[in-house]
């Protein structure tokens, strides 16, 4: 116990807890933007905007995190130049907040999609019949119901948001929990499991809240049909 | 009703026998086993140009052929070598189990390793270098990064030396290997790579002449030959053996071989060291 | 296709008028798309600082037979090796703790809940250094494949459990309730009958799974296992082509994980034939510690079908949706929270739930019937 006290001392835990709960916070809201824009296209009349929105999502869900994480560095900030910042710590944060954001926002679009699909026909039938066109009938009566209908998988999206965002170490993020834990087992190889449990129990506690609130959530706002 | 219930159950028999197969197959290959008998085992770096790279199914580099000399001295034929890979951080547990007789793997002879193994050698001492692009001219030495940006290899700490001792305004970049900080360099993003100087030539070596060496090591790597603890025996004989590579030429002919076209010169103040089963007396 | 079925809901069939409009936007998206890709080319073809990526002598290393006999090939066998392996694995893991929360004996249901949910809430990268430096320490031969499987076990295996445990939940009550009238106990009724069509059900979303396992083998370049992705990076480090080595593993990894996908797709198909629990492949992996839609997920998924608006009802409704489903409180939510297209009387309880009365009224007690009971 002693042993755990000296090295959150000796550690900025927490702040690594922190740099990863900010990865997740930003690159949902990113994701969510994206998603949604990527569902409109892929119910859209339009077939080319389908075509891409679906070839991005087919992309990103056959694409390791990893391999995107590495290209946002070396392929988009070094060949590319795509900088948010002179400070290397600054830039390389936003570069893998960018790169799990187009990742995420891949399933982000194929949950609010089951989440279309619980939306009965008779409603869009019902949109139509009212005269709204595509955008109105999609933005006031498909969408809001189906972001009810998909609180659970999106919820789920959300942890391995969290999860996911322990890859950032990829993209050059030094100050995260997994950069974290391997420099403390660099320096403390005899307290390996403590480290290790510590840090597991770090997601356990950040997860079961997520878990908790999205069954909650997805119970009270589920559309009883 | 009875045989469709032993219909279902032997659904599991099947899964069971399914996957002992597999994770049979699987496991052995994990770990396959070649015929080692008659042979030396040399563990070396796969991964680093210059050094010990794994290339067309050879191997070639400066830790090759140190590896190579050695074994022919010792008596084995360019046959019955057996090279595997060693990993920085598994190299102790490497010679501690048996899996290789002998590591030659920009081994740095350190106190702490010397608990777990024992060392001949050394055979060569590197030293912490900067790499530059050609056509830099501003920085000169590890004082001269001040505002500029560094790459170096997560989980080294070269890096932070740099920051720590002579240019507290640099900026840090870790990448995971040595070619995407030689990358980055390429591309304008980073402005230095850090670590020893052999590694940097090696990887300048292979830059078709953008990249160079400032030249100018601030610190002191003695690479050893890492053996089994207390086989002081096998010891000795690879220290007459690079005492003999250092003599004949080879030695030199090596670092050359493995840094065409930069200008490499080691640190001549340290080199070629005078091997001593790892201790690390004075220069020569 | 579902494409077309979904979108026929949102908008009229556009008449010559429209069609004309959808012309011209499929024009403007297709041209701007083409400027897009034609200024990322010229970025890369003529960068501020640094080489032109797209010469043919960076592409020529990273392509050539020597590359590939050498790098990506014996890369992609180890990446294979890991993911085969730790999908072994994780399909007997999750047996053992799928099939021990769903075992009476309450202990074993906690100590399997407590592993299972542990192994969800970890990031898999967490595992897998954790284990490479743990190997490592004690010395072990080839830590960081060891590292690799068992961090992919560990966590592909619980969600493995909770397919186990959502194949048996959606299971009719019929399959229940025919062996317990045949004789078989409980915990009979759940190794013999359920549990075997559950592992059918389950195929389906194994593979998927094998999707999920194989890009994540790639997080094993992080600690240094010779896979694809650290293949790739070497070969690069070779010729400072890192770029385009990563590209062409990039591509070799789509294409594995598309083609798994594709076989994922066709399996439901073939193994619906072998069980009564609907076997389509869901959507979304299960992920969520205390996941509220595992259960329902598949049930969701049969909703994507076509037929879903091609204008026939979805065959099974959602129930289950934001339950903790257990087996033990599956078929009451189900009644709950909805219609059971296959329990003609459920309807009733509906509008019973509607009215507010308590739903314990109309069941007998216990969850051994999946009926309403007649008043």
């Amino acid at each position: 116990m002693s042993n755990m006290l000296q090295l959150f001392t000796e550690y900025d835990v927490l702040g690594a807890f922190l740099v990863n709960i900010e990865l997740t916070l930003w690159a949902a809201l990113f994701s969510t933007v994206l998603g949604v824009i990527l569902l409109m296209m892929r119910i859209s009349p339009v077939s080319s905007l389908r075509t891409v929105a679906s070839g991005y999502v087919e992309f990103f869900k056959n694409m390791p995190l990893t391999i995107i994480m590495v290209f946002m560095v070396l392929g988009a900030f070094a060949q590319i130049k795509l900088s948010f910042s002179t400070k290397f710590s600054v830039n390389f944060f936003w570069l893998a907040v960018t790169g799990l954001s187009l990742y995420t926002a891949a399933f982000v679009c194929e949950s609010l999609r089951s989440g279309i699909n619980t939306v009965p026909l008779g409603q869009a039938e019902a949109a139509r019949a009212l005269g709204l066109n595509f955008m109105q009938s999609a933005a006031e009566i498909i969408l809001p119901q189906a972001f009810r209908g998909s609180v659970a998988p999106l919820g789920n999206t959300l942890i391995a948001l969290l999860k996911n965002s322990t890859v950032a170490a990829a993209a050059s993020v030094a100050t995260e929990t997994s950069s974290l834990m391997s420099e403390m087992i660099e320096f403390h190889a005899n307290s390996i499991v403590t480290i290790f449990l510590m840090f597991a129990l770090g997601y356990v506690i950040l997860i079961i809240p997520i878990g908790a609130l999205t069954t909650m959530l997805s119970n009270k706002l589920a559309v009883r049909r | 009703m009875k045989s469709s219930i032993n219909h279902i159950s032997r659904v599991w028999r099947r899964l069971l026998a399914a996957f002992c197969a597999l994770a049979c197959m699987f496991t052995v290959a994990g770990c396959g086993s070649q015929n080692e008998a008659g042979k030396i085992r040399i563990g070396i770096k796969f991964d680093q140009p210059g050094l010990g790279f794994k290339k067309s199914g050879t191997y070639v580099g400066f830790d090759v052929d140190v590896a190579q000399y050695i074994a022919r001295k010792l008596g084995y034929s360019e046959t019955q070598i057996v090279f595997k890979e060693a990993p920085s951080k598994q190299r102790e547990a490497m010679l501690q189990n048996g899996d290789v007789d002998m590591i030659v793997a920009s081994y740095s002879i350190t106190d702490e390793r010397k608990k777990a193994v024992s060392f001949a050698g050394p055979y060569f001492v590197a030293g912490q270098d900067l790499m530059v692009r050609k056509d830099d001219h501003e920085i000169n030495g590890p004082e001269s990064l001040n505002g500029k940006r560094l790459c170096s290899v997560t989980g080294s700490t070269s890096a932070q030396v740099v920051k720590q001792k002579f240019a507290s305004e640099v900026q840090l970049m870790e990448q995971p290997g040595y070619a995407e900080c030689a990358t980055a360099l390429f591309s304008g993003i980073v402005d230095a790579v850090t670590t020893d100087d052999i590694i940097l030539a090696g990887l300048a070596s292979n830059a078709r002449g953008r990249l160079k060496l400032v030249g100018k090591p601030f610190t002191q790597e003695y690479y050893g030959v890492g053996i089994k603890k207390g086989n002081v025996e096998l010891g000795r004989k690879i220290d007459s053996a690079i005492v003999d590579m250092e003599q004949d030429g080879s030695w030199e002919r090596a670092i050359k071989d493995n840094t065409v076209g930069v200008d490499y010169k080691p640190n001549m103040k340290y080199n070629p060291p005078k091997p001593n089963l790892g201790e690390l007396g004075a220069a020569r | 296709m579902s494409n077309n079925n979904e979108s026929s809901l949102l908008f009229d069939e556009p008449g010559p008028k429209g069609r004309r409009h959808i012309r011209i936007a499929n024009w403007i998206g297709g041209v701007i798309i083409a400027i897009v890709v034609v200024l990322i080319l010229m970025r890369l073809h003529n960068p501020p600082d640094g080489e032109n990526q797209l010469d043919w002598a960076l592409w020529q290393p990273a392509l050539s037979s020597e590359a590939w006999t050498d790098f990506y090939l014996p890369g992609l066998w180890m990446t294979i090796k890991a993911s085969v392996l730790a999908v072994i694995g994780s399909v007997v893991f999750g047996l053992i703790f799928g099939v021990g929360r769903l075992l009476p004996s309450k202990i074993l249901r906690a100590v399997s809940g407590v592993i299972v949910e542990f192994c969800r809430a970890v990031p898999v990268l967490m595992f897998m250094i954790f284990f490479w430096r743990l190997f490592s320490f004690i010395g072990m031969q080839s830590a960081s494949y060891w590292a690799v499987v068992i961090g992919l076990i560990l966590y592909n295996g619980s969600v493995v459990a909770e397919l186990v445990r959502s194949g048996v939940g959606n299971l009719p009550g019929g399959q229940r309730e025919a062996s317990l009238a045949l004789g078989l106990t409980a915990t009979q009724s759940l190794m013999q009958i359920e549990v075997p069509q559950a592992v059918y059900a389950m195929l389906p979303a194994a593979v998927t799974q094998l999707v999920v396992v194989l890009k994540d083998t790639a997080l094993g370049s992080i600690i240094m296992y010779t896979d694809l992705l650290q293949e790739s990076r070497r070969l690069g480090s070779m010729y400072f082509n890192i770029l385009q080595t990563l590209v062409v593993a990039g591509v070799v990894y789509f294409v594995v994980c598309w083609l798994l996908s594709k076989v994922a797709e066709w399996l439901p198909s073939r193994m619906q034939e072998r069980t009564a629990a609907p076997a389509e492949p869901e959507p979304v992996a299960p992920i969520a510690i205390m996941d509220a839609s595992n259960v329902n997920q598949i049930a969701v998924a049969k909703e994507l079908g076509e037929d879903r608006y091609g204008g026939a009802p979805g065959r099974y409704h959602v129930h289950h949706r934001g339950t903790n489903a257990s087996v033990r409180h599956w078929r009451q939510t189900r009644y709950e929270q909805g219609y059971d297209a296959t329990q003609p009387d459920s309807e009733k309880c509906k509008e019973r739930a509607e009215r507010g009365i308590p739903l314990q009224n109309l069941r007998p007690r216990g969850n051994k019937s999946d009926k309403p009971g007649n008043e």
